[in-house]
């Protein structure tokens, strides 16, 4: 059967005039339509937060569940029915601080999970506190004076957790969203995509840099699989290896020609080339990664409990609660 | 040698934690149970990690009671101790009656064993003031490696098989058929038969040591199995026959059984048995913590499962918010708590009852959730497969109170036949609501429809916000608020449940003894030790706490004099005031760590009788 994105849609959403939440519900619903799976045989389980309020605007079966237990609540979902396809929507606090044990196991686990970071760094349900992806020295309600601690970079939690898949997309590049968003889909096991978004309200501008096309054209750099990772306005610019980190360079400088650039390799095992793109963008004269950055293969947690418990039903020859009850010492009183 | 015969016998094994004495406790009870003595074992494991061997601390005991008629407690005090060593015979001799037969072993009671044990005397048993006259003091050590000798087997595995030499005296001291014990241990090292050989060999060496060197000197006992029921029967923990409820009500509900989990003593072996039976489709995860523990579970029941998490104390603390959720969600779930000595990581390998009013109303906001509390080890298994009926049948998470003292106690289980237990009929929304639907619509009986996720027509979103009553929407009206709290207090306050059962002097009781859970047992013993005594006196015990039965009320105004005996502080009793308007009940309140004493308790009901 085929679906479009009204078939996902549901109710009017509450967000704030401009939130980058709308923007990605409604590259979720289109990337729904176009992955073609059932709402029916679709779980959407969200934490506590603006954006986990998703789920109130999708016609599929769902959840927005406590602060920082989506991840959790999904581990349970997907494992207990594989055929689901389960996304879990969630805020850099939501996942990132109270639901960071959760966060991380789930992709150590590696659960087949789409796993969806909505990155505003700030508070905005509760009204404007610094978040763990705020950066050093924020100011906001409950850092009068700047916070005096690091942010954690998303990218690099997933990749300390052993995460395969990671991507980023920024909220109101929708072509780029729902190709992410498709990608994380057809990715088996944890998918963490890191959905840029901007807060009006609290931290307008945040990711200013790439919040617009012609930003984007300038500051970021669209990584593809096979492709070389070249960027800038007219594609003049490209990223090579250089000692143990990379640097851009001009195409037509220095002798410097196409094929010296480096190839994006998303499924290489070794994720470390893949961190340094994944972390670029700081202040640091890189553009911002988007795209899938990390897609590589490796066994899911959800696949290999059904593949045990059928190897264990083949080997045991108990199959039943009282073929269980005569695996004990039982004797007879007569 | 004459052979005396007995009603009931209590025999304490202990040793250094390295001793096999949980082995020993347990074979011994099974060869008892098999000729149809009645059983009741409690092992007493040390909290330390892994104390320095032979000291103090590192002491671990496995109490067995076995009767001719019925028994319900382990025993307050042994007949017989065995002491591996010499800290075992200084810390145990305390569970022992003042004529108790004392087993040591002599190789064990060295200078430096001595010394390890802190004693200040190089004469044991003068310090601790023990009759030799009671002690059967024999070179154990040295007999296992003497029958051992030709078996080629290490030193350090030689040693491993004291315990059933112990085993083996205590067989010949109780006239126990040692071919039972023959049979268990050819079954339980089936793979290791050369072990099982090794280990039959000392039980032998064993009981022939005694009938050859103390049949002149000692007595020898029978305990004549008096009230047989027939039937096929199996030794079963309290935690082992939690898992195997919640493995039968799943079946029974045609369902998959998910448990969430976090290790934690003393529910661990919970989390232990169910891993095992994946050929039944078991799935256990064992999450990252308490929380992703209940949350996984959640989750698990969201999409379909029997979901069960089971914790102690400590993590009921994390667990509550994910049960609440689970509460304002009306999903089913069971939340087992094996509650085990508090505050914080207070006493953990100890039992207590003292998590009652924490699962009761530990929680934020109106959060109703209904408790059932395992009377017993063998219990453990109906209250399990009663609370993942009520879980599936009511739409509520659950939770199921066990105790260290049950948990870790084995009883003997007559096999269950799964035919024989009600049907479980979780509330499926009928498909002919299909279009008509909303997530909080309701079955006659006050329960939310479970529409499980892969049913067409049935989408909807559930959470831990308020809904309306009407269409599931998210609602902050005021009347809508009232209205939802007032439907999940009734849905919870309809379930139906057995009716208060009281036993003993019935019409005529002029106290009337209340407990729930775990201490069924030592109260039901002191009750009927009080009627021995000619005191007219009843025992109530309350399974089932919230909701409560519905004769509670009329029982607990019953009669003149009620005491309420508990392990804390008085939670059950303040619970039964709340619900019964002018009920002011004795209280017994003990929290030690250790079950009761049938005696105190009935040195207590006398004083209450007495007033």
């Amino acid at each position: 059967m085929e679906y479009t994105a009204q078939d996902f849609k549901k109710g009017q959403p509450r967000w704030c005039p401009g939130c980058g939440d709308h923007f990605f519900l409604a590259s979720l619903h289109k990337a729904m339509a176009e992955i073609g799976v059932a709402p029916y045989n679709t779980a959407v389980i969200s934490g506590i937060g603006c954006s986990s309020r998703l789920p109130h605007y999708m016609a599929t079966y769902g959840m927005n569940t406590i602060h920082g237990r989506a991840a959790a609540i999904a581990t349970g979902c997907k494992v207990a029915n594989p055929d689901l396809t389960v996304w879990q929507i969630s805020g850099d606090g939501d996942g990132l601080a109270i639901g960071g044990n959760h966060f991380i196991h789930a992709n150590r686990r590696n659960i087949n999970l789409n796993m969806i970071l909505l990155n505003n760094r700030i508070y905005g349900l509760t009204k404007g506190q610094y978040s763990p992806t705020s950066p050093r020295g924020f100011v906001s309600k409950s850092s009068p004076y700047g916070t005096v601690e690091d942010p954690f970079r998303p990218a690099e939690l997933c990749f300390g957790a052993r995460g395969h898949f990671f991507a980023r997309a920024v909220a109101t590049d929708a072509p780029g969203t729902v190709d992410i968003l498709k990608a994380a889909y057809n990715h088996k096991g944890a998918s963490v995509c890191e959905i840029l978004q901007n807060c009006v309200i609290f931290n307008n501008g945040t990711h200013e840099a790439v919040y617009n096309k012609e930003g984007r054209a300038k500051n970021a750099i669209y990584v593809k699989h096979g492709e070389p990772l070249v960027f800038g306005e007219n594609n003049e610019f490209g990223l090579v290896q250089e000692g143990f980190g990379l640097k851009v360079v001009k195409i037509g400088e220095n002798g410097i020609t196409l094929k010296d650039i480096l190839v994006h390799d998303a499924h290489c095992q070794d994720n470390t080339l893949q961190l340094k793109l994944a972390l670029m963008g700081d202040g640091d004269g890189f553009p911002v990664a988007l795209g899938v950055i990390r897609d590589v293969d490796a066994p899911t947690y959800d696949d290999a409990v059904t593949a045990q418990i059928e190897e264990v039903k083949a080997a045991k020859k108990y199959h039943t609660f009282a073929e269980l009850l005569e695996t004990n010492d039982i004797w007879e009183v007569k | 040698m004459t052979v005396k015969e007995l009603d009931q016998v209590v025999v304490r094994f202990s040793g250094d934690s390295g001793d096999g004495m949980q082995l020993a406790g347990n074979i011994f009870s099974t060869v008892s149970a098999t000729v149809g003595n009645s059983i009741s074992t409690f092992p007493d494991y040390p909290a330390d990690i892994r104390a320095p061997q032979g000291s103090l601390t590192g002491v671990s005991g496995f109490q067995v009671h076995i009767g001719a008629g019925k028994v319900y407690t382990p025993g307050d005090q042994c007949d017989v101790l065995v002491a591996m060593n010499a800290a075992a015979l200084k810390t145990q001799l305390k569970f022992a009656k003042p004529n108790a037969t004392i087993i040591i072993d002599t190789d064990a009671f060295r200078k430096s064993d001595l010394e390890k044990a802190a004693f200040q005397t190089d004469d044991p048993l003068t310090e601790l003031g023990v009759d030799p006259d009671r002690v059967i003091a024999c070179p154990l050590t040295q007999m296992v490696k003497d029958a051992l000798a030709d078996t080629g087997m290490d030193a350090k595995a030689v040693l491993k098989c004291r315990n059933m030499f112990a085993l083996g005296l205590v067989c010949w001291l109780f006239s126990r058929d040692i071919e039972i014990a023959f049979n268990y241990l050819r079954d339980k090292f089936a793979k290791k038969p050369e072990l099982a050989e090794a280990n039959i060999k000392v039980i032998q060496a064993g009981y022939d040591y005694g009938h050859n060197t103390h049949s002149s000197a000692m007595n020898v006992y029978r305990i004549e199995s008096k009230q047989k029921e027939p039937g096929r029967y199996m030794d079963i923990t309290g935690n082992k026959a939690t898992a195997y409820g919640f493995i039968a009500a799943a079946e029974k509900a045609g369902l998959k059984l998910y448990l969430g989990s976090y290790p934690i003593t003393p529910a661990t072996d919970v989390l232990h048995e169910l891993s095992k039976h994946k050929s039944l489709g078991v799935t256990t995860v064992q999450c990252e913590d308490e929380i992703a523990g209940c949350s996984s579970a959640v989750g698990a029941s969201f999409a379909g499962a029997l979901a069960v998490t089971s914790t102690s104390g400590p993590g009921i603390c994390l667990k509550s918010e994910a049960m609440n959720l689970a509460v304002i969600m009306e999903l089913p779930l069971v939340v087992l708590d094996v509650q085990r000595g508090g505050p914080a990581t207070g006493l953990p390998t100890k039992s207590e009852q003292t998590d009652l009013l924490q699962v009761l109303f530990g929680r934020n906001g109106e959060s109703p959730m209904p408790v059932i509390a395992a009377t017993s080890p063998v219990d453990c298994f109906d209250a399990a497969y009663q609370a993942s009926k009520m879980a599936l049948e009511h739409m509520t998470p659950v939770v199921l109170l066990t105790d260290a003292f049950v948990a870790n106690g084995s009883a003997a289980f007559k096999l269950p036949n799964l035919a024989d237990y009600p049907a479980i009929n979780p509330p499926y929304v009928p498909e002919e609501l299909k279009g008509t639907w909303t997530p909080y619509m309701r079955a006659e009986n006050g329960t939310r429809y479970w529409a499980v996720p892969g049913r067409e027509g049935f989408t909807h979103i559930l959470g831990g916000l308020e809904k309306d009553n009407k269409t599931g929407a998210i609602s902050t009206n005021p009347e809508n608020h009232d209205l939802m709290t007032r439907l999940r207090k009734q849905k919870i306050d309809n379930i139906r449940v057995p009716d208060l059962e009281v036993i003993g002097d019935v019409d005529d009781a002029e106290l009337l003894i209340v407990g729930f859970g775990g201490t069924y047992g030592h109260l039901r013993a002191a009750m009927e030790e009080l009627r021995a005594q000619g005191r007219k006196v009843a025992h109530a015990h309350f399974k089932f706490i919230n909701p409560l039965p519905k004769n509670a009320a009329q029982v607990l105004t019953k009669y003149r004099k009620v005491v309420v005996a508990e392990q804390n502080m008085g939670q059950l009793a303040a619970f039964l005031r709340m619900k019964v308007d002018g009920f002011v009940p004795y209280q017994f309140n003990q929290v030690k760590g250790q079950p009761f004493v049938v005696n105190e308790l009935v040195k207590a009901f006398n004083d209450i009788l007495d007033k």
